[in-house]
């Protein structure tokens, strides 16, 4: 990512900006369906905002709304202090969109997209060429920028729609699923490419099926479902949320099952989870002290492999909040079947 | 400034990827070629040849950019790319205007091969060509904003060329091309007045053939006002479909 230094100089929005992004009693209706149903919130310039629900939750088309693919049905957004829909257009030369599909032009070829994307925007043509092609150098397109759109693999093709989303340095980023459908190292590469962007001063606002990348990557997350916005909040304050039990995992080399009634005996007032084998989960209202367990088992002649604390997980909060479960992040199903 | 870089942009990717494209051009010249040699070699005389170049001309425009828009606008839309210029800083007007411009200058290369052909079968002196031109220029900016609000209104390519043809048809037969107007039944005639190539083979017809019958004024008002009509429509088609 060393390139991007000189591709992508570091802008700060107007320090007396607070938000550069205020959404206020967002509504949009379907007929008497209300896709979305009084959302608020802000974000903040220089953040991460990590915009999570279910499928149907009415994530795309608050996104829609805000890039100006969709009328507002009532309430308000401000870019950059710019409100919409007066100030759409002019709101619109400041962000950049990653549509949850890669929607480039298919018989052009990459540097051709890229020329093409920036034009849209007014560059001028060696202001666009040099950007097109340090971005292609940057995402390891050169080769394939002579390529046509048609011929790249789903990874190259979101590569592509991510440079072409900021050939034009907006300020706020907005991108729907970037990493969905897409290779292992084509995903770690975006996550990192966003990283950087953020460090340099880009706004990103993230919708993603993958709690783990919001997790690693949003600095505030909120929670849409139904149309609605359930909680919001920094990871601390979403996870301090659920936080109410403490839980102990220990795993011993024997199984524990004969020990199960002398423990529960000993230790009242916790729960005991058998998870299979020498796997015991301990649930307690209380912050649980590893010492006199770890004894427990010393005297009941067990050999104590691993003893851990279990944190709530965004997961649980996304859970708990949405009551959807959901799908794991691709590294960790390619990982789990390495 | 800066939206005109888009405009000519969005102009000159629309002539690479679709209306230079080996394919179109042969398309371009063989359809109207083929029609009208067919209007031609049935003709007597070459003051017959003089007669049908108008409505050949007209023809040739109509189809060329109706079918040309049915592709580029309704295939961009199914593939998503056409928000892209949706999500773009370029107001939807001009956004639109861009999108046609390319369609209209293939109408005009449409009309080019009736004449090119005409020149080896007849004598061409005594034409008006700047009102040819002008002529030429209304029919391709009427037919083409017809294929825009067409193309706006479906989601395939199938149903634009379907619906396309629910338009071009008709028009074909009401605007004195094979049947002069006076001698359309009366209960006709005021649909021919209601369809835009009447007014832009009118024109023609009184450039070529000095034989128009409406009054030159009127056509050229007429077919102004059918442009803005229809392209007004497209713009809230696209404002209200589009941006849903």
């Amino acid at each position: 990512m060393e390139a991007m230094t000189s591709i992508y100089p570091s802008h700060q929005p107007p320090a007396e900006l607070e938000q550069i992004l205020r959404v206020e009693e967002l509504v949009k209706k379907f007929g008497d369906f209300a896709a979305v149903d009084g959302v608020c919130f802000a974000v903040r310039p220089g953040e991460i905002f990590g915009f999570l629900g279910p499928n149907g939750a009415g994530k795309t088309t608050t996104i829609n709304m805000l890039t100006g693919l969709a009328h507002i049905t009532s309430g308000s957004v401000e870019v950059a202090g710019l409100p919409y829909p007066a100030g759409i257009k002019r709101a619109q030369a400041i962000i950049g969109i990653v549509p949850d599909e890669s929607n480039l032009y298919e018989d052009l070829d990459g540097f051709d997209n890229l020329s093409f994307c920036a034009a849209l925007y007014g560059l001028r043509k060696h202001e666009r060429e040099a950007r097109a092609a340090e971005l292609l150098q940057l995402f390891g397109l050169t080769e394939a920028g002579k390529k046509p759109f048609k011929a790249y693999s789903k990874g190259m093709k979101r590569k592509l729609t991510i440079a072409a989303a900021i050939i034009h340095r907006p300020m706020i980023l907005f991108l729907d699923e970037p990493t969905t459908g897409i290779d292992v190292a084509s995903a770690r590469q975006i996550r990192q490419l966003l990283v950087e962007l953020n460090r340099r001063g880009t706004t990103i606002f993230l919708t993603t099926h993958y709690i783990e990348e919001a997790e690693r990557l949003c600095h505030r997350i909120a929670f849409i479902v139904r149309g609605r916005i359930e909680r919001i909040g920094t990871l601390a304050e979403l996870m301090g949320q659920v936080q109410q039990e403490n839980i102990v995992q220990f795993t011993l080399a024997e199984d524990v099952r004969p020990m199960l009634a002398a423990l529960v005996a000993e230790f009242p007032g916790t729960e005991a989870e058998h998870l299979g084998g020498g796997a015991l989960r301990i649930h307690s209202p209380q912050r649980v002290n590893l010492s006199p367990f770890m004894k427990f088992f010393e005297r009941h002649g067990a050999t104590v492999y691993e003893a851990r604390v279990i944190q709530p997980s965004l997961e649980d909060v996304f859970v708990q909040v949405t009551g959807v479960a959901i799908q794991p992040m691709k590294s960790e199903e390619e990982g789990s079947k390495r | 400034m800066k939206a005109w870089i888009a405009f000519w942009n969005i102009l000159m990717k629309d002539m690479r990827n679709y209306y230079l494209k080996p394919p179109n051009i042969t398309w371009g010249l063989i359809f109207p070629i083929s029609w009208t040699l067919m209007f031609f070699l049935k003709s007597q005389t070459p003051g017959d040849v003089r007669d049908l170049l108008p409505g050949a001309m007209g023809m040739a425009v109509l189809f060329g950019t109706t079918s040309m828009l049915a592709v580029t606008i309704t295939f961009e839309r199914r593939s998503r790319s056409f928000e892209r210029l949706l999500l773009a800083p370029v107001g939807t007007n001009l956004l639109m205007l861009a999108k046609t411009a390319g369609a209209i200058l293939f109408g005009l290369f449409n009309a080019a091969a009736p004449v090119l052909l005409a020149l080896f079968m007849t004598n061409l002196g005594g034409i008006a060509w700047l009102q040819v031109i002008a002529g030429v220029f209304l029919i391709a900016v009427t037919s083409t904003f017809l294929g825009l609000m067409i193309a706006v209104s479906v989601s395939e390519v199938f149903e634009a060329q379907t619906f396309s043809n629910f338009f071009r048809f008709p028009m074909v037969f009401l605007c004195g091309l094979f049947i002069p107007l006076q001698s359309l039944p009366s209960f006709l005639r005021p649909l021919s007045y209601l369809a835009p190539l009447t007014y832009g083979v009118d024109i023609l017809k009184s450039a070529v053939n000095h034989n128009g019958h409406i009054p030159l004024a009127v056509s050229f008002a007429a077919l102004l006002g059918f442009s803005l009509l229809l392209f007004a429509i497209s713009a809230i088609n696209v404002k209200r479909r589009w941006i849903y």
